[in-house]
């Protein structure tokens, strides 16, 4: 009896443990093996294909077909795109959380909270086909120019990001500690008074955590932002000019370009960037909440 | 568990082994068939690249599966640069691209292993958006506004109204033949107007932006899309499969099948029929054009 409880024993505790612990370092070798493919890939373009370093990413000049590999335009396109995103979603989506926890809260839970989730949900063909059809034209009416512009890029990814800062600023608000606020009230704060000058400095931390999410997935997505974007591979003279991402050029040449070709090389290494600039993000991250921790 | 995981996999690693023998003997059975032509076709064949054949490959693969049901055959999409690539890895039978395959792959051995087989011809046509008030654009015309020379319709003979480029991505099947059978020695420059990647972008961009010019092939505009687009003529000839066959339309190419290889089996035998008479009909009414017109 005693032999075979303990075989139970062993089969309960040790299997799932075994089972577990498999789970977690192949996540953790997935992780590293694609760092190392894309980083060996974008290598290339130095090692066989002679690129420079410092022409490649300071030089606004690609045209494969004559041999000349700049990405400064897509990377100066990426970044102002997501920058853009950020910029009109920050406030909106900190209003969103503000008004979700201390204005209406049922309103919030009832109404805004599934419409914010529901956003989450459309699929980014979606959202770029929108933009093709109705904001391109209507910024060509009223603004000049083919309506293809970097101004399209920012409106389409702003909402697109806009869930993901509100439903952590949202978090975060809700995340801090009731005694506050009535200390706040207890020293003859007004309600705005008391979350402006108290919730929101509390909840800065999740708050940014969020911000920086939301620029991590501006910088990602490609599908939605190379339909209204334009591709026009020069740097914007200005809002309204189209110009080109990362991600647009990458989906755009990807499939057409053969392995080992220096062209195909350009193009990993262009992933290569993209994946470092992502690190990049989640460093801040973690630098953000280090510091939301010790505070 | 553990044990169930154990044989899950091993079922996994057997099936794909045998899926493997299937393949092998599949062929060795098609092998000695092949001798007779009347015999039946059976095997498996994949192919997959050149978005632009796709459609006839598919259709071609539809009918030759029905009158063979041993043999099976897969097209996929993926664009010509995929094509090439996995044909040359050997992952696939047939590789479909636009382009020969000399002209995407750098390394020379791989290059002389691969087998280009011209299947049909495929025209292209310069298209335009209605309002746009020219009937024809010579070469010289067509060079000047794809390289910015131009950029009003008045400088070419049309009303007074801004031109607005709109290209494909530098790696396209379809801008690759617009510059060698039309740019020549003029290069298209990419800092003006957009990019789109695909036809169906085209087609939406063209229709909504006054005044832009772009290219699609002529394989685009059958069944409800006949006429869904203005298209232009170049030197005053219209693009059609009797002005192309007699040498006097310029903007055309051939779709090529490649082949690790000499192609033999059930890929000979495919390849055959898409560019054999008996196909030939079809061939045509889906907007390519047959290989009989062009010998």
């Amino acid at each position: 009896m005693k032999g075979k409880k303990s075989i139970n024993y062993i089969k309960n505790e040790y299997i799932g443990r075994t089972l577990v612990t498999i789970c977690g370092f192949l996540i953790v070798l997935t992780t590293l093996a694609i760092i190392i493919f894309i980083c060996q890939k974008g290598m290339q373009s130095f090692l066989d294909s002679k690129l420079s370093l410092g022409e490649f990413l300071t030089s606004d000049k690609w045209s494969p077909n004559n041999k000349s590999y700049g990405a400064l335009v897509f990377i100066a396109g990426s970044t102002a795109v997501s920058l853009g995103a950020v910029i009109i979603s920050a406030p909106i989506g900190i209003a969103i959380a503000i008004f979700n926890n201390h204005i209406a809260p049922k309103f919030g839970a009832r109404f805004l909270k599934p419409v914010l989730e529901l956003l989450v949900g459309i699929p980014s063909v979606v959202y770029g086909f929108l933009g093709v059809v109705i904001l391109v034209p209507m910024l060509r009416e009223n603004f000049g120019g083919v309506g293809f512009s970097l101004i399209a890029g920012v409106i389409v990814l702003s909402i697109m990001i806009l869930p993901t800062i509100a439903s952590i600023a949202d978090d975060a608000i809700r995340g801090v500690s009731p005694a506050y606020l009535e200390a706040s009230y207890g020293l003859g704060s007004t309600r705005w008074q008391a979350v402006s000058r108290v919730v929101v400095p509390a909840a800065k931390t999740g708050i940014m955590t969020g911000v920086v999410l939301g620029l991590a997935r501006a910088f990602g997505e490609a599908l939605a932002v190379q339909m209204v974007i334009g591709n026009t591979v020069k740097l914007p003279d200005g809002l309204y000019s189209p110009t080109s991402t990362l991600t647009g050029i990458l989906s755009m040449d990807m499939s057409n370009t053969l392995n080992g070709t220096a062209w195909n090389n350009a193009l990993w290494t262009l992933a290569m960037i993209l994946l470092l600039i992502s690190f990049l993000f989640i460093l801040i991250i973690r630098v953000i909440s280090k510091k939301g921790a010790q505070a | 568990m553990v044990k169930g995981f154990k044989v899950t996999m091993a079922a996994l690693v057997m099936a794909g082994a045998l899926a493997g023998c299937g393949n092998s003997k599949e062929s060795g059975a098609e092998k000695e068939k092949s001798g007779a032509k009347t015999e039946e076709i059976s095997g498996t064949l994949t192919a997959a690249g050149s978005t632009a054949l796709q459609p006839l490959a598919e259709e071609a693969a539809n009918e030759i599966t029905g009158k063979n049901p041993n043999l099976s055959v897969t097209v996929q999409g993926g664009g010509s640069g995929t094509g090439v690539n996995q044909v040359a890895a050997g992952a696939i039978d047939i590789g479909n691209s636009d382009v020969p395959s000399a002209d995407k792959i750098e390394d020379k051995t791989q290059a002389d292993k691969l087998v280009d087989t011209k299947v049909a011809g495929i025209a292209f046509a310069l298209v335009v958006n209605k309002d746009v008030k020219v009937e024809s654009l010579k070469e010289e015309q067509i060079q000047g506004i794809f390289s910015g020379k131009y950029k009003n319709w008045k400088e070419v003979g049309g009303n007074d109204e801004k031109i607005n480029v709109i290209n494909r991505p530098a790696s396209s099947g379809t801008r690759a033949t617009f510059e060698k059978t039309i740019m020549k020695d003029v290069k298209v420059d990419d800092s003006i107007g957009t990019a789109q990647d695909s036809s169906g972008a085209v087609e939406q961009s063209i229709n909504t932006t006054p005044g832009s010019v772009s290219y699609l092939a002529m394989s685009y505009f059958v069944g409800d899309k006949k006429d869904s687009l203005k298209t232009l003529k170049i030197n005053d000839v219209e693009p059609t499969i009797e002005n192309v066959s007699a040498e006097k339309y310029p903007f055309w190419s051939y779709e090529y099948m490649i082949t690790n290889g000499e192609p033999k089996d059930a890929a000979k035998e495919f390849i055959n029929f898409v560019s054999g008479e008996e196909f030939a009909a079809k061939v045509e009414e889906m907007g390519y054009i047959p290989m009989s017109e062009l010998e």
